[in-house]
């Protein structure tokens, strides 16, 4: 009883907020009289509707909010959560090396798939940085744009193809990560934020402005498509061409698949990659760090070598990704790299849950191809996906997968809550 | 045959106006336990982090010699190299442990110079090829042997953070001694245990020094200082007041005076001056 006067008052409380707030908006319209003056008319309706919602949403909340507070299966969940993943995982894994040869999926799915798999491989890049090592980067896209231009501009100037360019859009990348990794070696926190989003903006400026190399905001168009062993995925078909050579007919279909299982590939590598860095020193070097960066000093590790390998590792397959970007698009300009990337790749990580490869996946999952399926409800579609946003965070605050599976057990290895894994401090 | 492991010679601290650390010159011989003590406030954990690199001195020098005649400047080292080359490893006051991660994690990152020597720069142990297989099985080798020792072998796969308080002592003690050091440097590692625990942690570091690791410990509770220390330091006002075994401390009425003089009515510390008088030594509170 005590509880429902408790939490009455407080949606009271918030419903009056509401109404302060939504008054001048809702409550008030301005419009033309017939004489051509300004008027305003109340619409008490409309306003009493709002108010009348975020009483009950914020009614609902605490209910939810005490029921949850009673029952406490946080570890279990996670627990099943953790079981589940066991399945979830791999059935992902089957479902898209086989998505573009299932039936009903057209080209359309298949550039969605292409499109969600680059927020995966950027996710993963990044979470290497902000959810093992713990350093907030704001300014990752600067690495995506690195990758992208190293390719663009060695195909154009030099003829060099998407697979010789690959792994020096990577080193370039890396090297990048550590040359920006040196200056915020001493900052944590917000400072470093602060500093990477610059960075990140830097380099756009850089890319904008230097016309002669870059070719400014006109960006550089005519980028060469990847070839498989030196065919091509021409329509024309003829000989040189993908379907010349297997004596089949051209189609779009072919271009986009080949596209789809590139992407994949490099994600996996990402994954793969990560995985393997996790169980070994450096990995837990870069946990360590995000735990507690003193008690690391004291035990002989090397700081600014593990952090600038972090940067480095992370900066590297964000020049992949970037890489594959231009070779996807044909064409790149300044406007696709702007801070709203960095921001985007940032929320798939923490949406994840920071740290958890799986959690990263459904993120992307989410913030990639929710937008795009609710096309058909067009004004409503970012209000729908902001309500989700905000849902999630609500119901699941570290993300997804929050939980933290140790990197070597003597049994069987347990669990880690979330509660306990630090979320670092840059 | 006793020889000189660490040297301070005139180590000086100051933050602005204020100097900590004044002149402090002491040697602490290898195969011993020194003890630092001293009233709150008289620079005690300032001299410590200038010994083990969290600060750099304003002056002077500290001087490591890993055998005789092989000296090592650890003021001249950067931070992390002070764990690596100069072999000192420590605790902190406010236990530093790696929360998330599990105890076993802990004593791993702990071995991480010698782990991460043998992944070939991470390529080949991303492979699955090379020596890493070997050394990581070493390493957890060396983790259950601290882990034994320390009581802390059927926690091993908890988290660090889920570990009662004395237990994260142990704990950071046993991070400490997976580096493999000559001096281990204790910061108050007695602080908030009770009196059984703390008869443990004695026999633990006890355990420590026959195995051929120096011990230098910063402590307020005199049962452990007075029963297991070689060799006292008193400190006050960043000054070194007194220097000596047990029971020439005991009886410095300089420390004496330290302790109980000078008006600070509300020093903590006054009533462990007490226990100077009093053999026996046993803790006042029963908190078990």
């Amino acid at each position: 009883m005590k509880e429902l006067t408790h939490n009455l008052k407080d949606a009271a409380a918030v419903a009056f907020v509401a109404f302060l707030l939504f008054g001048p908006f809702l409550g008030l319209q301005l419009g033309d009289s017939p004489q051509g003056n300004l008027t305003l008319s109340p619409r008490p309706a409309l306003l009493a509707i709002a108010v009348g919602l975020t009483f009950i949403a914020r009614l609902l909340m605490l209910f939810w909010h005490d029921a949850r507070g009673r029952a406490k299966p946080k570890l279990k969940v996670a627990a099943a959560m953790q079981k589940s993943g066991k399945f979830i995982a791999p059935a992902l894994l089957v479902f898209a090396v086989l998505l573009p040869i299932l039936p009903g999926i057209d080209n359309s799915y298949i550039d969605l798939g292409v499109l969600i798999m680059t927020y995966v491989m950027l996710g993963w890049g990044l979470n290497i940085v902000v959810g093992l090592a713990g350093l907030l980067d704001l300014g990752y896209v600067a690495f995506y744009a690195v990758g992208a231009y190293s390719f663009a501009l060695l195909s154009e100037n030099y003829g060099l193809s998407f697979w010789e360019c690959l792994p020096i859009c990577g080193l370039l990348a890396a090297a990048w990560g550590i040359f920006l990794g040196f200056p915020v070696l001493r900052l944590r926190g917000d400072y470093l934020a602060i500093v990477t989003l610059a960075f990140g903006e830097i380099i756009r400026l850089v890319i904008t402005n230097w016309v002669a190399l870059t070719g400014g905001p006109n960006g550089i168009d005519d980028i060469p498509h990847p070839t498989l062993f030196g065919l091509s995925f021409s329509m024309a078909g003829g000989p040189g061409t993908f379907a010349g050579f297997f004596n089949i007919t051209p189609s779009p279909w072919q271009r986009d698949a080949y596209l789809y299982y590139i992407i994949l590939f490099l994600a996996l590598m990402t994954n793969w990659v990560t995985l393997r860095l996790r169980k070994q020193p450096l990995g837990r070097a870069w946990e360590a760090l995000r735990e507690d960066e003193i008690a690391c000093r004291s035990l002989g590790i090397n700081l600014r070598n593990t952090k600038l390998t972090a940067f480095a590792i992370g900066a590297m397959f964000g020049g992949f990704a970037g890489c594959f970007f231009s070779t996807r698009e044909g064409f790149i300009s300044p406007d696709s790299f702007t801070f709203i990337e960095s921001a985007t790749v940032l929320a798939i990580v923490v949406l994840g849950g920071a740290g958890s490869q799986l959690g990263i996946v459904l993120a992307a999952m989410v913030m990639i191809g929710v937008p795009e399926l609710l096309q058909s409800l067009q004004i409503y579609r970012m209000l729908i996906f902001g309500i989700a946003l905000v849902t999630i965070m609500v119901v699941r605050p570290r993300g997804f997968i929050s939980t933290r599976r140790p990197t070597v057990s003597l049994g069987k290895p347990k669990i880690i809550a979330a509660e306990l894994v630090a979320e670092g401090r840059g | 045959m006793t020889d000189t492991l660490l040297r301070l010679n005139d180590l000086t601290m100051r933050f602005g106006g204020l100097t900590a650390v004044n002149a402090l010159s002491f040697e602490a011989k290898r195969g011993d336990i020194t003890a630092v003590i001293g009233p709150n406030g008289a620079g005690k954990t300032t001299a410590f982090n200038c010994i083990t690199g969290f600060y750099k001195p304003s002056a002077g020098s500290v001087t490591i010699a890993h055998a005789p005649g092989r000296e090592l400047l650890l003021n001249k080292l950067p931070g992390h190299s002070i764990a690596k080359k100069g072999r000192v490893a420590r605790t902190f006051q406010n236990i530093r442990l790696f929360g998330g991660m599990t105890v076993l994690e802990n004593l791993m990152v702990a071995q991480h110079n010698e782990l991460q020597a043998a992944t070939g720069f991470g390529v080949l142990a991303i492979l699955g090829i090379g020596r890493y297989r070997a050394a990581e099985a070493a390493a957890i080798e060396r983790a259950k042997h601290w882990l034994n020792e320390t009581n802390l072998i059927d926690r091993a796969d908890d988290p660090a953070a889920s570990l009662p308080y004395g237990a994260q002592r142990r704990l950071e003690i046993a991070r400490a001694m997976c580096t493999d050091p000559v001096l281990l440097c204790l910061d108050e590692p007695a602080a908030g245990l009770n009196p059984r625990e703390s008869i443990a942690l004695n026999e633990l570091l006890l355990k420590i020094r026959a195995g051929g690791c120096s011990l230098l410990l910063i402590e307020h509770d005199m049962g452990v200082v007075m029963k297991i220390s070689d060799h006292i330091i008193v400190l006050d006002h960043g000054k070194k007041i007194a220097d000596g075994t047990p029971i020439e401390i005991r009886n410095d009425p300089t420390v004496i005076a330290a302790y109980l003089g000078e008006g600070d009515e509300d020093d903590p510390d006054a009533p462990i001056a007490e226990s100077f008088a009093d053999s026996t030594v046993v803790p006042m509170e029963d908190a078990s």
